[in-house]
């Protein structure tokens, strides 16, 4: 039953599963661009929840034509919120990516255990 | 008139359309970034006075964008919390008027459009922040300032100006990460975004596992952006490295969005009363406020640069707001809203003071700084009132929101909590006794002539501190003012 249970609800366990294999890289790595490949892991999970979250099995793409319309729609507004979520994340990346080649061409190097005894 | 009906938006859009303007400005005029910057917040702080004093005669305000009623559409939700537009949009007016001559001197002149830019994109997040009634959209403006946020710390180039900012960026990118996450979680439960919505709807739920994970998750990443013990480690290298003006708004302003940001949770959760019993929260706010004013205060009294020791003073006053928090008491909860304001204003002023010292003298160690008191004499006395103020000695504003906290906790019968607030206060006045001895007291190395900050400078300065006194003795206004939403806040849920 259980078993059942986790099968149906796949994609919610691979959400947790992509977000602890990104909190590890995140924490473990040494290496900046490791470290930031772990947080970009993390977002795809967080962003795989939220789209689960809305939708419903053997739905259609809610686009209602007449009223009588009786079939099971799937919510689009997680969708739209995450479309706004990537959007913020690929920012964020560029940034993070923009102020690593900055550091790499001061310090020569992007190991955080390096970096620390330069500080 | 049409166009007031629009302003609770307007406020939002103004400084965000001029953001977005001021790069292709650059291309055609530089210097004219400056000035449209400029006419582009005073405009902002024009909108946002109007709508302060609106909520103040009406009461709250509600907005629906695109005109479509709540639970489906937008809402922009003015209440006494959002008074807090005016107090970002009015200190970011003078903190540009300060910058003119500061950035001339401090960046590269290439940079010097792109800091206006980013400086106007940081407000417009924050004022969006705070006005937002939609929990997605609290999470669209708090992405946006803190982008901001992470490049204006790494604009000035200085030694470890990339590194620090690098840091913030990591935790700040996790902490938003978790905010989302708890906002889905949420979003799953109770199927509206609307903060007022969510907060009935909440009361109508069997099982509170899923809001009691997300109201967990919500804490720890607000403690992120607010740089609360033990989460502060991001917090002195940014702020200290960042230029002096920046330094102001992250310090002042973008730390507090993280207390806004608790605030709105607890508006959702209705923790003093409502469904959940929640005293275990209260409990850690309690206590984590109280270990960040000591811990604070213990790195400032041995730091030896003037800015790392305001940055360190920052958490231990964020402290200070965290424990009235957590006092849940109503008077606790009004001095720690009315210190969020306080201390914005305090804080612009004492690191505006340090960026006229280090713009005119080129030294920020303390030790460094003998006889400044003779050759900058109005720059250290607005420094004095702002060092008065944040010590908390009356009339200054600082007195009375943390006269009020320790109101509160006598309120709460917490009495050890008081004892912890005072004991805070000698701590941050023996730091700062360090500054005012160095100024005025100790003998220069060498002879001091008169030099004072240039006039662009000692204006904002003036009216900042200028400020502080007024408030000081004005306490009862802002008091006054907050005293519904702190009990709105406080109120069990129910009809």
């Amino acid at each position: 039953m259980t078993f059942q249970k986790l099968l149906v609800n796949f994609n919610y366990v691979v959400a947790a599963t992509l977000f602890l294999i990104g909190l590890y890289c995140v924490m473990v790595k040494s290496n900046l661009i490791k470290k930031f490949m772990g947080l970009n892991i993390m977002e795809t999970s967080v962003f795989l929840l939220v789209v689960s979250t809305g939708w419903v099995r053997g739905g259609k793409a809610p686009i209602m034509v007449g009223v009588s319309e009786k079939a099971s729609f799937v919510n689009p507004l997680p969708q739209a919120l995450i479309l706004t979520g990537i959007v913020v994340a690929v920012s964020t990346t560029a940034l993070a990516l923009a102020l690593m080649i900055k550091i790499y061409e001061r310090c020569g190097t992007l190991d955080a255990e390096k970096l620390k005894g330069m500080e | 008139m049409s166009i007031v009906r629009h302003f609770p938006i307007l406020v939002v859009v103004v400084p965000l359309a001029g953001a977005a303007f001021t790069p292709l400005l650059a291309l055609w005029r530089k210097k004219a970034c400056m000035l449209f910057a400029t006419a582009v917040i005073l405009l902002t702080t024009v909108i946002s006075g109007f709508l302060m004093v609106r909520v103040l005669i009406d009461g709250p305000v509600s907005y629906h964008l695109g005109g479509w009623p709540p639970p489906w559409g937008i809402e922009i939700f003015l209440d006494q919390l959002s008074a807090g537009a005016f107090v970002i949009a009015s200190l970011s007016l003078l903190i540009i008027i300060f910058s003119k001559r500061y950035v001339e001197k401090a960046l590269e002149e290439n940079k010097i459009p792109v800091y206006y830019t980013l400086v106007v994109l940081n407000v417009a997040g924050m004022i969006g922040f705070v006005v937002t009634g939609d929990m997605f959209n609290l999470f669209v403006f708090m992405e946006i300032l803190s982008l901001s946020a992470y490049a204006l710390v790494a604009i000035g180039g200085e030694k470890i100006a990339e590194m620090a900012s690098f840091k913030y960026l990591l935790m700040g990118a996790i902490s938003s990460l978790c905010i989302l996450l708890s906002i889905a979680l949420l979003y799953s439960v109770l199927g509206t975004l609307n903060m007022r919505d969510m907060a009935v709807r909440l009361q109508e739920l069997s099982s509170l596992t899923v809001p009691g994970v997300a109201l967990a998750l919500f804490m720890v990443s607000f403690f992120v952006k607010a740089a609360v013990f033990p989460l502060h480690v991001w917090l002195p290298d940014a702020h200290a490295i960042a230029p002096s003006p920046i330094s102001a708004i992250l310090s002042g302003l973008v730390v507090k969005t993280g207390i806004v940001g608790i605030l709105r949770v607890l508006s959702i959760y209705r923790i003093y009363g409502g469904l959940f019993d929640l005293a275990s929260l209260n409990f850690i706010l309690s206590w984590v406020g109280a270990i960040s004013i000591i811990i604070g205060a213990f790195f400032a009294f041995f730091q030896n640069d003037i800015k790392m020791m305001l940055a360190y003073s920052t958490i231990s006053n964020i402290g200070y707001i965290i424990l009235g928090i957590g006092l849940a008491s109503t008077n606790g909860l009004i001095g720690s809203i009315v210190h969020v304001f306080n201390h914005a204003l305090i804080k612009v002023t004492l690191f505006l003071c340090a960026g006229a010292i280090i713009h005119k003298t080129g030294h920020r160690n303390l030790s460094e700084l003998r006889g400044i008191g003779r050759r900058m004499p109005l720059t250290m006395a607005a420094m004095s009132i702002g060092i008065l103020s944040i010590v908390g000695i009356p009339p200054t504003n600082g007195f009375v929101c943390k006269w009020y906290i320790v109101l509160g906790a006598i309120q709460a019968r917490k009495f050890f909590f008081a004892a912890t607030l005072l004991i805070g206060a000698l701590l941050i006045l023996g730091y700062y006794a360090k500054i005012i001895n160095i100024a005025y007291f100790r003998e220069p190395e060498e002879e001091v002539t008169y030099d004072e900050a240039p006039f662009s400078m000692l204006i904002p300065i003036g009216i900042l501190a200028a400020s502080c006194l007024l408030l000081g003795i004005f306490a009862f206004y802002p008091l006054k003012f907050i005293r519904p939403f702190a009990e709105e806040l406080l109120r069990p849920w129910g009809p």
